[in-house]
């Protein structure tokens, strides 16, 4: 359903949704509800080497490259955790390395959750955001060479 | 017939906030309820006033300079050590050095004593619930020495198993380093029975004071150990500064730890002598504003009467662990009969990050995580915990808070 869309639009439509709320526990109820119907990781991939290092919850990322655009999937043992990166699926799932990688991601301070952006948060958005990039990178490498 | 009947001195707690501004800050648009004092503890405006006169009035270098201010500050900077010497029980000032924290005071024990003092074979007793602070440096030491390192069992409440300690110690025992109260659990460790023991093997004991000196009555005399540490600012003081204790006759033959000014007698390009304790150890200009800071918070803690505080932060505690418990599905980590006012839980079918992220957003601050304790974690069986851990300055209107606050994060999560 996102196939078609742009990086930028598929923003601009998270933080549509994010107006129409008016209080914290609205935004974070929507947050644990993309949380929770993220779907599993099955756990086979649940490898160590998977593990997104520098996030107090456990987070796995894996990415698959096809047709020169790249797939991801997550999961997490904490349930906010696993609703921002399925944000982030969402958002930057499906698109070229180079999308991918140029992308501003300017939602998160749209919707106001750049405070876990802080690195104090050791939550891990900010490592997440950074893995997501270095498998973009690394399939535009492969692919270039 | 004799009554007799325990009077409690009074203890203002609405008093005592006044005396920390921070405690007026709001945090997503309510009034912080700061519950991370494990971590840090709140300043008292005197200590940062403390500051703010020390860089107004008489910043210069201490010691050797002959000028007014250099004078001046040599003399706060060393009043600091006298206090901090009657704060913890001390025979002498210098038995006691200043380090960054108690970090520090471990690394250098570990590199200086231990260097000197352990070799193949011999074995370090730790136990499982310490910081990782206290855990790295004997690690790196036995590996650098083929050292052995022990460890101290803890039981299911969260107590150290002293059969099990007293069966690992022998002749070969070196050293044993044990915390003085569990950053993750709260559990008053019976050091003196600790140290005791190790005595009569002819080991030294190390004791981290880090979460024990803000709360508890430290006589390193009475207790016997050899070294002690605790960091300033978890006693309401500034950070970056902290104390190593050690007894005399020790520190003395200990080589030196880092080189450089003050801590040197005499230098030529052959040889070097050095100054006695305790500035053998305190290389380099020091931390001078914090020290001096420091002896105002030590002071502020005196005057208010530990004794007094432990009364209200053990008040706090019974009550905190009976709304918590009351809670369904909530689980403390560490149940210890002797526990200082820290509760740690963690919560079915929840992340203790998750309920951190939600508490935050109602403008609590609690530690979430390991808490530097990942062995400690990996016993409990648990990823980590969420830790309240209160301070004088808390109050029981703000344990209701975090009840509150904890019930509506499970409701969203649930």
């Amino acid at each position: 359903m996102n196939e078609n869309k742009t990086i930028k639009e598929r923003e601009e439509e998270i933080t549509e949704e994010f107006s129409l709320f008016d209080t914290w526990e609205e935004k974070y109820e929507y947050i644990i509800d993309l949380g929770k119907k993220l779907e599993p990781l099955d756990d086979k991939y649940k490898l160590p080497e998977n593990i997104i290092k520098g996030c107090q919850s456990t987070v796995w990322l894996v990415s698959e490259f096809k047709d020169g655009k790249v797939f991801y999937k997550a999961d997490s043992d904490a349930v906010i955790v696993k609703g921002l990166i399925s944000m982030l699926i969402k958002v930057l799932s499906g698109n070229t390395p180079d999308e991918i990688l140029n992308a501003k991601l300017d939602f998160i301070k749209n919707i106001g959750m750049m405070s876990h952006l802080a690195q104090t948060r050791s939550n891990g958005l900010v490592s997440m955001i950074k893995q997501i990039k270095n498998y973009a990178l690394a399939y535009k490498t492969v692919s270039v060479n | 017939m004799e009554t007799t009947t325990t009077i409690r001195p009074t203890f203002d707690v609405n008093d005592i906030r006044k005396s920390f501004p921070i405690l007026e800050r709001e945090v997503n648009n309510q009034l912080m309820v700061y519950l991370d004092n494990a971590a840090t503890s709140q300043k008292p405006q005197m200590v940062i006033d403390a500051l703010n006169y020390y860089y107004s009035n008489y910043n210069a270098n201490i010691h050797r300079g002959i000028h007014t201010l250099a004078e001046e500050a040599t003399t706060a900077y060393e009043a600091t050590r006298k206090t901090v010497k009657d704060f913890i029980g001390a025979k002498l000032s210098n038995e006691i050095i200043f380090t960054r924290g108690t970090t520090e005071g471990i690394n250098l024990v570990a590199y200086t004593w231990g260097r000197k003092n352990i070799s193949e074979g011999d074995e370090i007793i730790i136990s499982a619930m310490e910081h990782h602070s206290n855990i790295v440096p004997w690690q790196i030491l036995c590996n650098e020495k083929k050292a052995v390192l022990k460890i101290i069992p803890v039981s299911d409440e969260g107590e150290l198993l002293m059969d099990e300690y007293k069966k690992l110690l022998s002749s070969k025992t070196k050293l044993v380093s044990v915390v003085h109260v569990s950053n993750s659990l709260g559990t008053v460790n019976p050091v003196k029975e600790i140290i005791e023991e190790a005595h009569k093997v002819g080991a030294v004991v190390f004791v981290d004071g880090a979460q024990s000196t803000v709360h508890l009555d430290i006589d390193v005399q009475e207790m016997d150990c050899d070294f002690f540490a605790f960091s300033g600012h978890k006693v309401y003081g500034p950070t970056g500064i902290g104390v190593l204790y050690g007894k005399k006759k020790i520190l003395e033959e200990m080589p030196v730890f880092m080189g450089g000014g003050e801590m040197i007698k005499e230098v030529t390009f052959e040889k070097t002598t050095f100054n006695e304790l305790p500035y053998k150890y305190e290389a380099g200009t020091p931390n001078i504003a914090d020290t001096i800071a420091l002896k105002v918070a030590l002071d502020f803690v005196t005057e208010t009467k530990k004794n007094i505080i432990r009364n209200h932060e053990s008040d706090l505690l019974k009550y905190a662990t009976e709304q918590l418990s009351a809670i369904e599905g909530l689980r403390i980590i560490g149940t210890a009969k002797n526990k200082v006012s820290l509760i740690s839980f963690v919560i079915k079918n929840t992340h203790p990050q998750d309920i951190g992220v939600l508490l935050d957003n109602q403008g609590i601050a609690v530690r979430t995580g390991h808490h530097c304790t990942q062995p400690l974690m990996a016993r409990f069986g648990v990823p980590g915990t969420v830790r309240a851990s209160f301070a004088m300055y808390n109050t029981k209107e703000e344990v209701d808070r975090l009840v509150a606050a904890v019930k509506k994060a499970i409701k969203m999560l649930t």
